[in-house]
C-alpha cells in the first residue's frame, strides 16, 4: 500500500517535471545575460522627442523569433534591428514572440502562422518570420493575408531567378551576403590557428548552412595560402552539425559537447555557425584551463562580449537598415515584392546605417593577424571574389570551372560542401 | 451523501480560488496588472475567430489523451507512456502516408488508413508498456517513461535519417505531405474531422466507463486487483485492454497532429499533450463528464497566454506554471479533505 502511494507521488512529480521541462525555454541565453542593445539613453530620448513632434501614422510590426530575443546571436540581431526601426521610424512599434519553431514546447500545437495571427490581433501590419524553420508557414500566412506585409529573412520564395519562386506580392525576402562575413571569419581563424585545424560548429544542414560553412573555408584557405604562404593540404577544416539552429536538449547534438570535442582533438579554433554562444563559452573554458583555444562568433555584433579574450571576431548581420527601408516602403506605398541579397557597404562594413553585413574584431585576434585581416578585407572590398573557379564539390566533381565566377544561384543553392572540407554534405 | 457532494465542491472551489490568488500574485510580481492580464488571456483565446480556431486545434488532442488516460486510471494504471504512444501514432500515420502517397489510391482513403494505422501504432506501443507490466513486473510508470525516450529517439532517427527532406538535415521535420493528403480544415487550420473524432471519443469513453459492464469491471480491477481476480474477472487481460484503448486514442491524437496540424513528422510532435492529459484527468478527479470543459480551459489558457508575452513580455511558460499550480492545489485540497473528513 505504502509502496503504491510512493509510486503515485513519484509519478506525479515526474509529470510535473516533464511538463515544466517542456515549458522551460530551452534557448535561454547562456552565461551572461546583460542586454547589450546599442541604444544609449541619448538616442532613446531623441527618438521620444521625434515621436512627439511627428506623430505619423503608427506602424506596428511583429517579429516571430526562432530563439530568445537576448540569445546574443541570430534572434537578438533581429530584435536589435526592430529597436533600430523604432528609433528611426517615428511611431513604429515592435511586437515579438520568441522561441517560435516547429514543435516548440512554448506553444504546444500552435504553428507560426497562428502565432502571427496573435500579433496581428495586437495591430501588427507586418510580420517578420525570422527563421528558415518558418519558411513554409511564412508563405502560407502571406498568401492567406494579402493585407499584411510579410518579411522572410533567409528565405527565397520571392526570388524570381531562384529555384523556389512563388507569387507572393505582399512578401519580401531578405538576406545579408554573409558569405563575405564568413570568409573574414575563416581568414581570422586561419591566421590564428597553430595546429592548422579549424572546426566549424554547424547548425542544421541546408543550402544556407552549406554555403556559409563553405565560404568560411574559402576565406580560411585563401589566407592560409596567400597571406601565410602555407600549403593548402596542411589546413584541416571540419564541419560538425548539431541538427538545428541552437541546442534543443534531447533532440539536437549538444553544441558544447561538439565544441569540446573539437578542442580536445587538436582543433584550436572553432567557428560558430549556430545561433547561440556555446563555441565561445567552451573556448574560454579550455583557455582558462591553459589551452590555446579560440572561437569566432556569429550573428550579432556584441557576441564577443561573452568571452572577449578568446574571441577572434564576429561576422554579424545588420538587419536594421533593410528593415527600415522595407517598412518605410510599406508605409508610403512604394512596396515592391521581391528578394534582396544585401552586400556589405565596402566603404565601411561596420556602418550600422548602411552595411547589411559587418565584422567586429575580437580581443583574441593578435595585432599581426588583425593587420593581415584588414588587408584581406580590403582585397574583398576591391573586388576579390573567392567564389571563382576552379572550385570542386566534396565528392570531387567540378562545380565552378577554372576562371568562371559562380552565379548567385550557384552560391545560394550549393549542393555539397567543397573539396578539402571534412563533414557531412547531407544528413546521413 | 448530499452533504458530501457540497463539501467536495467546496474544496474544489477553495483550491481554485487559492490558485487564482497565487496566480494573481505572480502576475503582479511579474509587472502585469492582473485584471488586464486576465483580460488579455481571454482576448488571446477567444478575441477573434482565428484565436478560437487555435484553441479548438489544441483542444482536440488534449481531449483524446485525457480520455485515454481516464481508461488506464480506471484500471489503476499510471500510463505515463501516453506521450510516447501519441508519438508512435504520429510515426505510424506518417509511415502510411509516405507509403501510399505516390499510389493511385484516393487521397481520402490514404488519410483514413493513416489515421487507423496511427491508432494501431499507439496501441502497439502501449501494449509494450502493458506487457512489461504484466509479464515483466516493470511498473508502468518506469516502463512508460523509458518507452517515451525510445519514441523520441525513433522520431529523431527518422527525421534525420530515412525520412529526411532531400538535401536537408534539420530538426524542422520531414518533407511536408502533398496538400491532397491534408485533413480538410476550416479557417486557419481547424480540422472538423479531428475535432469530431475527439469529441466522439470523449462520449464513447464516458459511456464505456459509466454505463457498461466492462467499465464496471475495469474499475473493480483498478480499485482492488486481488479481489477482482478472486471474483473471477480476468484481471491482466483487463489491464492490457485498458492500455490498448488508451494507446489507440493517443495514437489517434498523434495521427491528427500529422494530418491536420503539421502535415509532416517532427520531433516533439506530441508536444506534452500526454502529460497535460494526465494533469487534466487528475484535476477532474477522473470524472469523464468534466473532460470537455476543463480540457477546453487548459487549451484556452495555452493559446490565450501567448498574449501575455506580446503585451507584457512575460515568459511563455506562464500557462504551464498556472496549470501545474491548479492541479497541485486541487490535489492538495483533496488530500486535506480526506485527512480531516474521511474519503468522499
Amino acid at each position: 500500500m505504502n509502496r503504491h502511494n510512493l509510486l503515485k507521488v513519484m509519478g506525479l512529480l515526474m509529470i510535473f517535471t516533464m511538463v515544466l521541462a517542456a515549458c522551460g525555454t530551452p534557448t535561454a541565453a547562456p552565461t551572461q545575460a546583460p542586454e547589450q542593445t546599442e541604444a544609449p539613453a541619448a538616442t532613446e530620448a531623441a527618438t521620444e522627442a521625434a515621436v512627439t513632434e511627428a506623430p505619423a501614422e503608427p506602424f506596428t510590426f511583429g517579429i516571430l523569433l526562432v530563439g530568445a530575443h537576448n540569445d546574443q546571436g541570430w534572434s537578438q540581431a533581429h530584435y536589435d534591428a526592430g529597436q533600430y526601426v523604432e528609433q528611426n521610424i517615428p511611431g513604429s512599434k515592435m511586437l515579438y514572440l520568441e522561441n517560435v519553431y516547429s514543435g516548440s514546447p512554448s506553444y504546444p500545437g500552435q504553428t507560426a502562422s497562428q502565432l502571427a495571427e496573435q500579433l496581428v490581433s495586437q495591430g501588427a501590419k507586418m510580420i517578420i518570420f525570422n527563421s528558415d524553420d518558418m519558411k513554409d508557414e511564412a508563405l502560407k500566412f502571406a498568401q492567406a493575408h494579402p493585407d499584411i506585409y510579410v518579411l522572410g529573412p533567409s528565405m527565397d520564395w520571392t526570388w524570381k531567378d531562384g529555384k523556389n519562386y512563388q507569387e507572393s506580392p505582399n512578401q519580401i525576402d531578405i538576406m545579408g551576403r554573409m558569405e563575405y562575413g564568413k570568409m573574414m571569419a575563416g581568414c581570422a581563424a586561419a591566421l590564428t590557428t597553430k595546429t592548422g585545424q579549424i572546426g566549424y560548429l554547424g547548425p542544421l544542414i541546408n543550402d544556407e548552412t552549406r554555403r556559409l560553412a563553405s565560404s568560411a573555408y574559402l576565406g580560411a584557405k585563401y589566407c592560409w595560402t596567400n597571406i601565410l604562404g602555407k600549403n593548402a593540404a596542411d589546413l584541416k577544416f571540419k564541419v560538425t552539425w548539431i541538427g538545428f539552429w541552437f541546442n534543443i536538449p534531447g533532440v539536437t547534438s549538444d553544441p558544447s559537447q561538439v565544441a569540446d570535442d573539437f578542442f580536445n582533438s587538436g582543433y584550436d579554433v572553432v567557428l560558430s555557425g549556430i545561433d547561440t554562444t556555446e563555441a565561445l563559452v567552451e573556448a574560454k573554458k579550455m583557455h582558462d584551463a591553459g589551452k590555446d583555444t579560440f572561437a569566432v562568433a556569429y550573428d550579432s555584433p556584441g557576441n564577443c562580449d561573452v568571452a572577449p579574450d578568446v574571441c577572434l571576431g564576429v561576422p554579424y548581420f545588420n538587419w536594421g537598415p533593410s528593415y527600415v527601408a522595407t517598412i518605410k516602403s510599406a508605409m508610403d506605398g512604394t512596396w515592391k515584392e521581391g528578394f534582396q541579397w544585401n552586400a556589405p557597404d565596402w566603404a565601411d562594413i561596420n556602418n550600422k546605417d548602411t552595411s547589411a553585413v559587418g565584422f567586429a574584431k575580437g580581443q583574441g585576434l593578435s595585432a599581426d593577424a588583425s593587420a593581415n585581416l584588414d588587408k584581406f578585407i580590403a582585397e574583398l572590398a576591391g573586388g576579390l571574389n573567392l567564389w571563382t573557379g576552379p572550385i570542386s564539390l566534396q565528392d570531387g566533381t567540378v562545380y565552378i570551372a577554372d576562371g568562371a565566377v559562380a552565379t548567385d544561384q550557384e552560391i545560394w543553392y550549393l549542393p555539397q560542401l567543397l573539396e578539402g572540407m571534412e563533414g557531412q554534405s547531407v544528413s546521413q | 451523501m448530499k452533504k458530501n457532494v457540497w463539501v467536495n465542491i467546496g474544496f474544489q472551489a477553495g483550491a481554485l480560488v487559492l490558485a487564482l490568488l497565487i496566480t494573481t500574485l505572480i502576475l503582479a510580481a511579474a509587472g502585469a496588472p492582473p485584471l488586464k492580464a486576465y483580460g488579455s488571456i481571454l482576448n488571446g483565446a477567444f478575441g477573434s475567430s482565428n484565436n478560437i480556431v487555435a484553441v479548438l486545434i489544441t483542444w482536440a488532442p488534449l481531449l483524446l489523451t485525457t480520455v485515454g488516460v481516464l481508461i488506464t486510471f480506471s484500471a489503476g494504471l499510471w500510463n505515463i507512456g501516453v506521450e510516447g504512444q501519441m508519438t508512435l501514432g504520429a510515426i505510424f500515420a506518417t509511415w502510411m502516408l509516405r507509403m501510399l502517397q505516390d499510389t493511385n489510391l484516393p487521397p481520402a482513403l490514404i488519410i483514413i488508413l493513416g489515421i487507423l494505422w496511427g491508432m494501431v501504432g499507439g496501441a502497439l506501443w502501449a501494449s509494450l508498456a502493458g506487457a512489461l507490466k504484466t509479464f515483466g513486473g516493470v511498473n508502468e510508470i518506469f516502463g512508460g517513461l523509458g518507452l517515451n525516450f525510445v519514441s523520441t529517439a525513433l522520431t529523431i532517427y527518422l527525421v534525420f535519417g530515412p525520412w529526411k527532406r532531400p538535401g536537408v538535415g534539420s530538426m524542422s521535420g520531414t518533407q511536408p505531405f502533398n496538400e491532397a493528403l491534408w485533413l480538410p480544415t476550416l479557417g486557419t487550420g481547424l480540422s472538423p474531422w479531428g475535432l469530431g473524432l475527439s469529441i466522439l471519443a470523449v462520449i464513447l469513453v464516458y459511456l464505456l466507463l459509466r454505463g457498461t459492464y466492462f467499465g464496471l469491471r475495469l474499475k473493480a480491477v483498478g480499485k482492488n486487483m486481488k479481489a477482482s481476480y478472486l471474483l473471477g474477472i480476468p484481471t491482466w487481460q483487463y489491464s492490457m485492454f485498458a492500455f490498448l484503448l488508451c494507446g489507440a486514442l493517443a495514437g489517434l491524437a498523434g495521427a491528427i497532429q500529422v494530418e491536420s496540424v503539421y502535415h509532416r513528422l517532427l520531433p516533439n510532435i506530441s508536444n506534452g499533450y500526454g502529460f497535460l492529459g494526465l494533469l487534466v484527468a487528475m484535476l477532474i478527479n477522473y470524472q469523464a463528464i468534466w473532460v470537455i470543459p476543463i480540457a477546453l480551459f487548459f487549451a484556452a489558457l495555452n493559446v490565450g497566454s501567448v498574449q501575455l508575452q506580446i503585451v507584457y513580455k512575460m515568459d511563455s511558460s506562464f500557462a504551464g506554471v498556472l496549470q501545474d499550480l491548479l492541479v497541485l492545489l486541487v490535489l492538495l485540497g483533496q488530500g486535506v479533505r480526506e485527512r480531516f473528513l474521511g474519503k468522499a
